[in-house]
């Protein structure tokens, strides 16, 4: 345990503070990071340079601001109400996912027993809000996007799950916090010094895992729904000023919430196999913020790098390749766990 | 003869009616797109209007005449050397190779022939035009179809064609070099070396492109197959160019029109592909850009001496007479029909572009195919805007 001893009231005011903070920091750096700057030097520029002084870090904090300034435009033809409530649906399903990503043994929002369950339903709310904004912007492209969107998002809601049930099985528990301990906990093969992150047994759960993320929160190989070469911005098309900022913080945030996932699910978590105790709670953050970030690295290069497919050439993939490996790999786990 | 009721008829005609019924409670009506005219897969001011069902285009109909700048009258109130400047506007990417056709109709009008030296150096400035328009689509083309890293390399790499082109000519795009009778200026010191440096780097180019665009699985998959185009279709609507080429027709007007600037000397291959399909296109422009860059080296080597410019009098007057040129130009066939009546500048020009011919194609090619498919289309015919509505 902490130190420090507070009060019922005291903690929940500062872990909302903290899921409040958590989501456009997250985003911040992700998109300043990995859009701005890695993106960049892959494509031999340099990005912007001069906001903030060191390397441009200022220049989304004033696109930030500038969007809060813009003026709120709606179209004509729009439901307002649907309009303007679509971009904090998205952004909430965002921020419900960090209530249950352990960052210390005793940091954690809620310490739920279904975390997993619980994380995989509240991230795919956001399909609700890309829907509503693509139906109530009153635009064509707008709707052909959300549609694929809505397609898209479900086809691959199942293969993320199958690739979380190989290490719930595993780890025989759904709690986070406890498959991060098991991760830090347990051997494998006897060698216990590493402790046994799962993407060494379930490497293929973690590849279906990325690719599944990497279209739930349609990135480039997947990103019909918004793609900008076809149907120019699809869903967010209409959206302007603080709403379009919503969404993109929508988007980058929902990409650090799967990468902590991830990181949790299958890197261990904020653990470091030898630290345990207070020490964890202190470096458990750190650690979890390297390691999502690396498997953010992994997401934003296939992003960077891959053309996009076609929608029905995603489906196909989904259902004919992903969730039949899913299947496989859930197979083995099982068959594994009972022999071993 | 009364013959016996057909029932099979009969049942056909209630399945239709059956039909018709479930299809009017289901209606869910066809969807009208305007793609354009301010669509970034058009590249400038296109626009298609798109009849859908779901996702799946029913009629496709390009509408044109957005830029639309008149420059086939404007020649008549112009000089012949005034009119090289309206016409370098007309496909503006690859600017140069469009003042030549021009050009030489003047000339055969005038019976003068640009010296040797001025005919390579057209030629090499010709098919550097070529290649930065080439190696751009080269990337280009990855954009329109996701990919945001090659179009960054796209037009890293064709600057430093576009340097070459500004070194010679002073203009980067609108280059107006060419005079009646030869060129402004010879080539300045140090371009030769210079220009075979860079060729040697638009190789390297063309093998990333290779790797990164034309070999990516994901790419592959949205190319192949996708709007096929067979020979004699494309011939037929008057599609030119390496968009002909790809589909396997073997004809090529630097070998195989009248001859013009230093072709007939040069040893090139004309490339071609059986398919038909988006990635032939890609795949036909990517070696004919290797192609251009080892006709460049040919003529570095062989650069003849001599003066770039013929006996020309000082204010030209273009005898009585009609020409019609016509050139492989990057996007395709270009021709000019020159009619003069003796003055200082043109009676008539008619323009015959290639963009023009080969977007005529889009409604017949775009029948049946899905949204997506129809910028990888788009963007695999490259046309330029300017050179469709001129």
């Amino acid at each position: 345990m902490l130190a420090l001893e507070i009060g019922w009231g005291t903690t929940l005011a500062i872990k909302t503070l903290v899921v409040l903070m958590i989501i456009p920091l997250g985003a911040l750096i992700l998109g300043y990071v990995f859009l701005l700057k890695m993106m960049s030097h892959m494509q031999s520029r340099l990005g912007p340079m001069d906001p903030g002084g060191f390397h441009g870090w200022f220049q989304l904090i004033g696109d930030g601001m500038k969007f809060i300034q813009k003026e709120d435009i709606m179209p004509d033809g729009a439901d307002r109400r649907v309009f303007a409530g679509a971009p904090a649906v998205v952004l909430i399903s965002t921020f419900l996912v960090f209530l249950v990503i352990p960052m210390g043994p005793d940091l954690v929002v809620k310490d739920l027993d279904v975390g997993v369950f619980y994380a995989l339903a509240v991230s795919s709310l956001s399909v609700i809000g890309v829907l509503m904004a693509g139906w109530a912007s009153a635009n064509k492209y707008a709707l052909l996007g959300a549609l694929r969107a809505a397609g898209q998002l479900i086809a691959y809601e199942l293969p993320l799950l199958l690739a979380v049930t190989g290490v719930v099985i595993q780890a025989g528990t759904m709690n986070l916090n406890q498959i991060v301990i098991q991760q830090q906990e347990n051997a494998i093969f006897g060698v216990d010094w590493i402790g046994n992150p799962y993407i060494l047994t379930q490497f293929v759960g973690f590849a279906l895992f990325i690719i599944a993320a990497q279209a739930e929160l349609t990135q480039t190989p997947f990103d019909m729904p918004v793609a900008e070469s076809e149907l120019v911005s699809g869903y967010m098309v209409e959206y302007t000023g603080f709403r379009f900022l919503f969404f993109f913080m929508g988007e980058f945030g929902t990409a650090f919430a799967f990468s902590a996932i991830a990181a949790t699910l299958f890197l261990g978590g904020y653990a470091v196999p030898w630290v345990h105790g207070d020490a964890a709670n202190w470096i458990g953050p750190f650690v979890l913020f390297g390691k999502l970030m690396l498997v953010a690295f992994l997401m934003f290069w296939a992003r960077f790098t891959y053309p996009r497919l076609r929608e029905d050439q995603l489906q196909a993939f989904a259902w004919k390749f992903l969730i039949p490996i899913g299947l496989a790999n859930l197979l083995f786990t099982a068959f594994f766990k009972v022999a071993l | 003869m009364p013959s016996a009721p057909d029932f099979e008829l009969e049942r056909s005609a209630m399945r239709h009616l059956a039909d018709a019924q479930i299809n009017v409670e289901l209606d869910t009506g066809d969807m009208i797109l305007n793609l354009g005219p301010q669509h970034p897969a058009t590249h400038g001011t296109l626009r298609l209007v798109v009849r859908l069902d779901g996702e799946r285009v029913l009629a496709a109909d390009p509408v044109i005449g957005y830029m639309h700048r008149g420059y086939e009258k404007l020649t008549e109130f112009r000089t012949y050397p005034q009119v090289t400047t309206l016409i370098n506007r007309i496909d503006w990417l690859s600017s140069f190779a469009n003042e030549v056709p021009f050009v030489h109709a003047a000339e055969t009008l005038m019976e003068v022939a640009a010296p040797p030296r001025a005919q390579a150096i057209r030629t090499i400035l010709t098919e550097l035009s070529r290649i930065s328009t080439f190696i751009l689509f080269l990337g280009e083309m990855g954009l329109q179809v996701g990919a945001l890293t090659p179009a960054f390399y796209g037009f890293r790499d064709r600057e430093h064609v576009l340097n070459l082109i500004e070194g010679a000519t002073g203009g980067r795009f609108h280059p107006n070099f060419n005079r009646i009778g030869g060129l402004k200026d010879d080539l300045p010191w140090g371009w030769v070396s210079e220009t075979r440096q860079v060729m040697r780097m638009m190789l390297d180019s063309c093998d990333q492109f290779e790797d990164l665009v034309a070999g990516n699985e994901i790419f592959l998959q949205r190319t192949k197959g996708i709007g096929v185009i067979p020979g004699e279709i494309g011939a037929a609507y008057g599609v030119s160019g390496s968009n002909l080429r790809a589909s396997g027709v073997d004809w090529d007007l630097r070998r195989d029109g009248p001859p013009y600037l230093s072709y007939p000397e040069l040893d090139f291959k004309v490339w071609t592909h059986p398919d038909g399909d988006s990635f032939s296109r890609y795949w036909v422009r990517l070696q004919e850009t290797r192609e251009s860059v080892r006709m460049v080296l040919q003529l570095l080597d062989g650069l003849p001496a001599g003066p770039v410019m013929a006996k020309v009098p000082r204010i030209i007057k273009v005898p009585e007479g009609e020409a019609w040129v016509e050139v492989e130009n990057p996007l395709g066939q270009m021709g000019y029909y020159v009619i003069s009546k003796g003055a200082t500048g043109p009676f008539r020009v008619k323009i015959r572009s290639a963009s023009f011919s080969n977007v005529s194609i889009l409604p017949w090619l775009l029948r049946g195919v899905y949204v997506p498919d129809v910028v990888t289309i788009l963007a695999s015919l490259y046309f330029i805007l300017g050179d469709i509505d001129r």
